[in-house]
């Protein structure tokens, strides 16, 4: 079992003649990820690379049944794209852009909120289901079909967690990239309610960074709701505050989003936190008694 | 992006928000002529100011308030180009480059006024409080019922109910609502149209003859907006950044220097994070954040590579890199052509994962240049910091 995308997820990529649109379309589908069209507006009726492009989302799902997009659209266009994309009713939306204006995202969000759609990111690597389907721009060979829900702010972080796990022969259900902006549409207790009502995903891994709140309130979840192991890690101990480190929402702000507080809420949670990102592998081996 | 006072309130000047008279001065000369027109103008005093971008800078002794043209001028000698040091800018301190003199005010009241975004909500907020002079942090920690916040939906925007709900709740007299409504109308429409990610008016001032006024302001805008606006742009003042930082910036290399001794090459924000800390937790200190992202070049890591050497502090250079989009080979030939070119003197400690990643080895092995590997994250933090000490 896995969440979000699997064998039955369809495709289209929004940006797909770009080149980075390109180059992940084929990644994806290389993996095993029906990819089923594309979208850039002004080249409909045009085939790319194999996959017919169309000039609107509405079309594309239209003609193709897609029911995952992904976007791949510079920056000054992508709220417009997931907007685009809600409107014409894709279920989940991944949006994979870095460097959308703040406000274009609260626009955004405020409009998502009523909706049925699903935005995942902006600013993440996307979701994979190993052996079923990756839908993003993370390595896809570093992951194993397994029981390990992994949900995390960062992307090469989430990487260095997978690879860790395949390592020591441990597999993934589900990897959930959720971005590392100030305001994305799944939150870390969205993707934790999906990964701990799936059969399939036996223990989970939390990846956070400083700034915000929401690894707390992903805490307060966790102690609720959840009954699996859960392996956290937060990323940014050493940063100082008042500076954007990469990320645009890892920033501390009045003493509030350390990673201090928030390994602590974590640990009060009963989530076995570790120290340094090396030692995530092991812990969750541990933890499921494969150790 | 940050700017200056002066900038802010110009800013504020043109949404109709009620600023001080004053004006910017940046030398001695200028800021006497200053003086001497707001004082002929009927001023009774008047506010040198320092222009850094760090906050604090009255109890750094770099804002002073001056009765007489003679007092003007010793201020002005005294602030204008010292290292003011205040608890934002670190010990070595700002050189002050510039100052805004100012009338001053006959304040009756000193309030407080702000915008932020509020994560949780998704919606910016507008605050109100009637602690003004006090940091927003310290009111929030202490008494959180004093801060008065008002939630915008941004399809219909701050309304004016929304600002006399504010303007009441900071005990504002009958007869000053209809201006705040006005006032704080206009710092809503500066906030939306410069793309600002924060705004602050503190203290927000009412007058002995109740008129209102913006005493202080600190805007920062998006970064990411700035595509939209090529005229706040040109308001950045790379003086008051760091030049190395300024350096990698034109690279599009997200670079933050920091006082340790290790320096950090990582793709991946959260990844960079995450090295600084287990260079901490093996032992050392990390001298910088650097994240040359998912699609870096061989001349982006060359250049990366030589903004992280001229760190006079640097004794090791750490490179993490787990290649996703970044290919291994791409970044091992960029390494080894920077190091050839800048002869580095420094151990060079690398720990490498990812798509090509075997070639990516066989380069840094052919290239003769005496690399450290490390064969784990934590394996190679603890090379680093051995190799930073052996070399101190």
């Amino acid at each position: 079992m896995a969440v979000l995308v699997d064998t039955n997820t369809r495709l289209i990529v929004q940006g797909i003649t770009g080149r980075e649109g390109t180059f992940h379309a084929k990644g994806c589908a290389e993996y095993g990820t029906k990819v089923v069209g594309g979208v850039t507006p002004g080249k409909g009726g045009t085939i790319h690379e194999g996959w017919p492009v169309f000039d609107t989302v509405h079309q594309a799902v239209e003609k193709t049944g897609a029911n995952v997009t992904v976007i791949f659209v510079p920056p000054p266009f992508a709220a417009d794209a997931i907007l685009e994309a809600n409107d014409a009713r894709v279920p989940l939306i991944i949006c994979i852009t870095e460097g959308i204006p703040i406000n274009d995202m609260v626009k955004v969000w405020n409009v998502l909120k009523h909706s049925s759609s699903r935005l995942i990111g902006p600013n993440c690597p996307g979701v994979i289901s190993p052996g079923k389907a990756k839908v993003g721009i993370m390595p896809g060979r570093i992951h194993k079909e397994g029981s390990i829900g992994i949900v995390s702010r960062s992307g090469t972080l989430t990487y260095e967690a997978v690879y860790q796990l395949t390592q020591r022969g441990i597999g993934q259900s589900t990897a959930i990239g959720i971005g590392g902006d100030p305001i994305v549409g799944t939150t870390h207790v969205d993707a934790l309610k999906l990964l701990n009502e799936d059969p399939g995903t036996e223990a989970i891994i939390l990846i956070g960074e400083i700034g915000g709140t929401a690894e707390e309130t992903a805490a307060e979840y966790v102690k609720k709701h959840v009954k699996k192991p859960v392996v956290g890690f937060i990323a940014g101990q050493t940063a100082p505050p008042g500076r954007r480190m990469g990320h645009a929402g890892a920033i501390i702000s009045g003493g509030q989003g350390t990673a201090a507080e928030k390994m602590k809420a974590l640990k009060a949670a009963g989530i076995h936190v570790v120290e340094t990102p090396a030692a995530i592998g092991e812990t969750v081996a541990r933890v499921i008694g494969k150790g | 992006m940050k700017i200056h006072e002066y900038q802010a309130k110009d800013i504020l000047a043109k949404y109709g928000v009620a600023i001080p008279h004053g004006e910017v001065a940046n030398t001695l000369d200028e800021a006497l002529e200053v003086a001497k027109r707001l004082f002929s103008g009927g001023a009774k005093g008047v506010v040198v100011k320092a222009q850094i971008h760090a906050g604090g800078r009255g109890k750094g002794g770099g804002v002073k308030v001056a009765k007489t043209i003679d007092e003007a001028q010793l201020y002005a000698e005294q602030i204008l180009g010292m290292q003011l040091v205040t608890h934002q800018t670190g010990p070595q301190g700002q050189k002050v480059q510039r100052l805004l003199i100012e009338e001053t005010a006959a304040i009756d009241r000193e309030l407080y006024l702000g915008i932020v975004l509020d994560r949780a909500a998704a919606k910016l907020v507008f605050m109100a409080s009637q602690a003004g002079g006090m940091e927003i942090e310290e009111v929030a920690a202490n008494d959180p019922k004093a801060i008065h916040k008002a939630y915008i939906d941004p399809g219909v925007g701050f309304q004016p109910y929304q600002a006399r709900e504010l303007a009441f709740a900071l005990g504002l007299k009958p007869t000053q609502i209809a201006d705040a409504v006005k006032f704080m109308t206009g710092i809503y429409r500066a906030f939306i149209e410069t793309d600002a990610t924060l705004m602050e008016i503190n203290p927000f001032i009412t007058t002995k003859d109740d008129k209102l006024f913006a005493l202080d302001c600190k805007i920062n805008f998006d970064d990411n907006a700035m595509f939209r606006h090529k005229d706040l742009k040109e308001l950045r003042d790379v003086a008051e950044e760091d030049p190395l930082e300024v350096e990698a910036s034109k690279f599009a290399l997200n670079y933050i220097k920091l006082d340790g001794n290790i320096a950090c090459m990582v793709n991946g924000a959260g990844l960079a994070m995450a090295t600084m800390d287990i260079i901490q937790y093996a032992g050392g200190m990390p001298a910088n954040f650097l994240d040359v992202g998912g699609g870096a070049n061989q001349q982006q890591i060359e250049h990366a590579f030589e903004i992280l050497l001229s760190d006079q502090n640097v004794q090791a250079v750490f490179i993490n890199i787990f290649g996703g989009i970044l290919r291994v080979d791409t970044l091992a030939s960029g390494v080894v052509e920077a190091a050839r070119k800048t002869n580095v003197r420094v151990p060079v400690i690398l720990r490498l994962e990812g798509t090509n990643v075997e070639q990516g080895r066989e380069i840094l092995k052919k290239s003769g240049l005496n690399f450290i590997i490390g064969d784990t994250m934590q394996d190679a933090a603890q090379k680093a910091v051995a190799a930073a000490k052996g070399a101190a």
